[in-house]
């Protein structure tokens, strides 16, 4: 096939290839949800709950780190202000309904991506990555301080409520569903945003900033833009973890928690849409299953060996490594 | 008795001095690290774990072997060193022409792994190492009684830090280790064993953030957990002072203890987060930070 | 033999009829979930030593009540309410444990108890300090077992200033148990005629204090308190020691200070600092012997709250034998009414709000003198009897009290 002299032959089959990957690819996706929807059957809600949150939160994170090249180590801060804007709300004003206690939080994430993102957008590499964790120190230093977090003790006993005023989401499964509603909604967003025009240019950014700059690009209002989305999208996954477990504490603040989603997305596949999923659900579940064994003095030392090794052995991470394995295959 | 701001001068006189005495320390831990970003471009996280790593050696090694203070001080940091070269030699050196950033990735899992490790072995209570005969009892200084203990901290570590950047600015062997790391390939012709000269250089780095933990072993509760939140005050400081210089990250590490020490006497709650606020500050002012080449 | 056999079987089915009750434990276990710091700032003072105390109850307990065997599960709460709730919540809706014991971090205390109020089941909080867990925060759904804040300040301030420390500098760590710890200590300060001169917030945590104590020791005050707990305490300890604060005649007390902490400095810096615990491993054979068999097992002396968990767990399983049920409200009630007398406390009872009253000890760290062994750290001065150490109920903000 590939000794074929006719170009349009050629041109044809790239085309009929990459129909067939992207009929593979939405199968797959499709074959992906449904495991989604049917599993609160099997497994705990809540626990996956967890999961969705997280891998929403990395998908947010993926899309500075992945496809724009941004690593900002101050993320903890928007999963925080999300979660904390959200819990307050709902626990201090009986009239605000959940949706509109998850939009506020959001809004409050956004607002604050903006802010970071003007203060720390001119910035590249190391210095990118240090400002933004300065700037989340400042966030946690606010948290601790401020009158109506309970500060170490958490916020808690954030009610759920119903959502539109209708569905009782004390119910664990209809709590999920409108988590992975939600979630969804999140990576359709992303997948949308990398695959248009828009996403193009991130792209490019990544790969080379100059060259961007030179095509006549504004590279800051580009990395400005991704950055607010992707600050947004890690309160909305902070909004909902709250109205899940009910509570918003300092831990999803703390520096630590930054590091702990670089970890999920680089090792599920930085630069890919599923990895940082996967990447969540291996870390969540790890600390899970860790907690209950008999190792559970050593999940910082198990993480940190993952950490190891995956910057060592594999950087494309679970499903980049996976992808790189099919396309050897297939050619 | 005259007053700043509702606050007599004698105490400012007093915090004046700790913060000096803390800023060297900071000076110490930030001067390592500025010598691994400098001349390799390495961003050591695992450098707090280093420092805890040569406090606990000291406090094991007088546990089990009755190691004194001062054989500690010069067999500490050579052990951690070789902790520090055997990291670089098995693991940096794996990433050593990828981006910047996985070395950072790279070092906070081994910074994990250490601690946690180590968590396992010798709990969180923290240890306790006493203090050598010579340096107990203090001197009245009028605004406040300074231990000799803490004076002593501030000369060996300023005699460190100046020691150091005389090797690497002024010296002949400075000149080689940064014409080194800077055009491996030219020196390599030279016959110059560049490989080793990178692991002797991070094994370097480390061994100054061991002996600012064998500096600490005496007055700051020694556990494995010790190094974790340290770690990220020093890399601000290192930022703010500008990453990679030598003698901006001394500064600067000063300057921070000054700040800090005021800071709790004015603000005492905002101790931690103050120097997050001048980084951010001068960061905005300065992008390369006080001392920084432009970029 | 027929009429043996009637015999036979009708003692059978009486004893069947006596035991008939277990049917009452559900899904015939009873299944305590043990929850608490495995690997943090924590750990020393409860951990995975707790639960070898709470393995030793069971074992001393015979390993099965009623015919219900007992199991144990455990995890790491990391300090986090968040992993502590997501993980008690799937505990008690999934697993069906119906005891969750050690809690030590107040904020999963007050996190777990919640969710353990919802699902009514049943919470032993043994390692944590804030008194808000039975107050504000109290549910009918926990005991609170070893001590609280109120009678570390009470204890240990009442004591100091009675002995002539009339003006106080107090160093408190910036979050809400501090703040608890320091408002509590303010109060007694001044109900016994002493002023607090300065009250100065560090953040937690803190690894350098030396500023602090020059603040502390420029102030005037008589007596430095510390309201901070763990590492931070062990430091601020040290460098007053370094920097000559009792030499220079102020008195130092630490509010909370564990026996591991004790431990870890010292005698020789930690000699003579007063402090008020819930229980101290050499008070008498009945705790020498315990201490033993725990020392056998972990190679170190257990802090008050690890005989707590040990006790607590007793009186627990004793009510469930007692009532025949595992049902939270049955075995709780039974526990309210059952007084607690073994080696951990003396006339202990838990009252409605969930505090277990029982007599704190005013101690006295021991000098190196004294000292014979690397456990032997403290000196009993003084037994506060319980109701004069914990809050009284007529100052209780719990719903449980004022709604009656």
């Amino acid at each position: 096939m590939a000794g074929s002299t006719n170009e349009s032959a050629i041109k044809q089959s790239i085309i009929q290839q990459r129909k067939s990957a992207d009929r593979k690819k939405l199968i797959l996706n499709l074959v992906l949800l449904a495991i989604l929807l049917i599993a609160p059957a099997v497994l705990y809600p809540v626990f996956l709950m967890k999961i969705l949150c997280f891998a929403l939160f990395a998908v947010a994170f993926n899309l500075l780190l992945g496809f724009t090249g941004l690593l900002s180590f101050g993320h903890a801060a928007f999963l925080a202000t999300g979660g904390y804007t959200t819990g307050y709300l709902l626990s201090t004003y009986a009239n605000v309904s959940t949706e509109m206690g998850i939009i506020a939080g959001t809004a409050a994430a956004t607002v604050l991506g903006l802010g970071f993102a003007l203060v720390a957008i001119r910035r590249q590499g190391i210095y990118f990555a240090m400002i933004t964790l300065a700037l989340a120190q400042l966030v946690f230093f606010f948290l601790v301080q401020a009158p109506f977090t309970g500060g170490e003790d958490g916020m808690h006993g954030v009610p759920r409520g119903y959502l539109f005023g209708l569905v009782d989401l004390q119910n664990n499964t209809a709590m999920y569903y409108f988590v992975l509603a939600v979630f969804l909604f999140g990576y359709l967003l992303v997948q949308r945003t990398v695959n248009s025009p828009f996403g193009q240019v991130l792209k490019a950014i990544k790969q080379n900033e100059p060259r961007a700059i030179s095509l006549g690009y504004n590279v800051n209002l580009y990395k400005v833009l991704a950055f607010v989305m992707s600050a947004g999208l890690a309160g909305l996954a902070g909004s909902v973890k709250t109205v899940v477990f009910q509570l918003a504490s300092l831990n999803d603040a703390h520096w630590h928690m930054s590091g702990e989603v670089i970890l999920m997305t680089l090792l599920g596949g930085t630069g890919t849409l599923l990895g940082p999923v996967v990447g969540a659900a291996f870390v969540v579940n790890l600390e899970y299953q860790l907690s209950q064994g008999a190792l559970g003095d050593w999940v910082d030392a198990i993480l940190g060996g993952i950490f190891i090794i995956t910057v060592i052995a594999f950087r494309s991470g679970i499903v980049g490594e996976i992808q790189k394995f099919m396309k050897k295959n297939l050619s | 008795m005259d007053m700043i701001l509702g606050v007599p001068i004698a105490v400012l006189a007093g915090q004046l001095l700790l913060g000096v005495i803390n800023g060297a320390f900071y000076a110490l831990l930030s001067l390592g690290l500025a010598v691994i970003f400098g001349l390799l471009k390495i961003i050591n996280f695992a450098h707090g774990a280093l420092y805890m790593l040569g406090a606990l050696t000291t406090v094991v090694m007088f546990d089990a072997f009755g190691v004194n203070y001062w054989v500690s001080l010069f067999l500490a940091p050579i052990l951690v060193g070789f902790v520090g070269v055997l990291i670089e030699y098995f693991l940096l050196r794996r990433i050593a022409h990828e981006d910047h950033i996985y070395s950072l990735l790279l070092t906070f899992g081994v910074a994990l792994v250490i601690q946690g490790v180590l968590t396992n072995i010798y709990g969180v209570s923290g240890l306790r190492y006493s203090m050598p005969d010579v340096f107990r009892g203090g001197v009245n200084l009028g605004f406040m009684f300074l231990p000799y203990y803490r004076a002593w901290v501030i000369v060996i570590a300023l005699l460190v830090c100046f020691g150091t950047w005389f090797m690497i600015e002024k010296t002949k062997l400075g000149s080689y280790l940064r014409a080194g790391t800077e055009d491996s390939q030219l020196m390599q012709g030279f016959g110059i064993n560049v490989p080793l000269l990178v692991s002797l250089t991070y094994g370097f780095g480390v061994m100054l953030a061991a002996f600012a933990g064998v500096l600490a072993a005496p007055i700051y509760s020694v556990s494995p957990v010790m190094g974790g939140n340290l770690l990220i005050v020093v890399f601000a400081v290192v930022v703010i002072g500008g990453m990679g210089s030598i003698a901006g990250a001394v500064i600067t590490g000063l300057l921070m203890g000054v700040i800090e020490g005021f800071t709790k006497v004015f603000y005492p709650e905002g101790a931690s987060a103050v120097i997050f606020l001048v980084m951010v500050i001068v960061l905005l002012i300065r992008p390369s930070g006080l001392f920084g080449k432009e970029a | 033999m027929t009429i043996m056999k009637k015999l036979l079987t009708s003692a059978i089915a009486s004893t069947m009829l006596v035991g008939g009750v277990q049917a009452e434990i559900s899904d015939k276990a009873v299944k305590i979930g043990y929850l608490a710091d495995m690997s943090g700032t924590y750990r020393d003072l409860a951990g995975p030593n707790g639960e070898v105390a709470l393995k030793m109850a069971i074992e001393d307990f015979g390993g099965e009540v009623n015919g219900a065997k007992i199991e144990v599960v455990s995890a790491d709460d990391r300090n986090s309410p968040d992993v502590a709730s997501s993980t008690v919540r799937r505990w008690v809706e999934n697993e069906n444990v119906d005891l969750v014991a050690g809690l030590v971090a107040s904020s999963v205390s007050i996190a777990v108890t919640d969710i353990l109020e919802q699902n009514d089941r049943l919470g032993i909080v043994s390692g944590s300090a804030a008194s808000s867990i039975t107050n504000e925060h109290c549910t009918p759904n926990h005991i609170h077992y070893v001590y609280d804040t109120y009678p570390l300040a009470n204890g240990t301030a009442s004591a100091v200033v009675k002995e002539g420390g009339k003006e106080w500098f107090i160093l408190t760590a910036d979050y809400a148990f501090g703040h608890a710890l320091e408002a509590d200590v303010t109060k007694v300060v001044e109900e016994n005629g002493g002023k607090v001169l300065q009250a100065v917030r560090h953040p937690f945590p803190t690894s350098d204090f030396s500023s602090y104590i020059l603040q502390a020791q420029s102030s005037g005050a008589d007596v430095v308190a510390l309201a901070n707990a763990g590492a931070d305490t062990t430091n601020a300890i040290t460098t007053a020691g370094e920097f000559g604060l009792t030499q220079s005649g102020q008195t130092l007390a630490a509010l909370l200070l564990f026996l591991t902490d004790v431990h870890a400095l010292g005698v020789e810096s930690a000699q003579g600092i007063q402090l008020t615990t819930g229980w101290y491993w050499d008070m008498n054979d009945d705790t020498r012997e315990w201490a033993d068999r725990f020392y056998e097992r972990t190679n170190v002396r257990p802090t008050m709250v690890h005989a707590g968990i040990y006790s607590s767990t007793m009186q627990y399983l004793n009510a469930v034998k007692a009532t025949g049920s595992d049902d939270a409200q049955t075995v709780r009630k039974q526990m309210m009414e059952t007084p607690i007398n073994d080696m951990f406390a003396t006339n202990g009872k838990i009252r409605e709000d969930g505090r277990m009253v029982h007599d704190m000890y005013l101690a006295e760290v021991k000098t190196p003198e004294e000292s014979e062994n690397e456990w032997d750290l403290y000196k009993i001065v003084r037994t506060i009897p319980g109701d004069e150490a914990y809050r009284p109920l007529s100052e209780s903000k719990c719903p449980l009290v004022t709604s009656k």
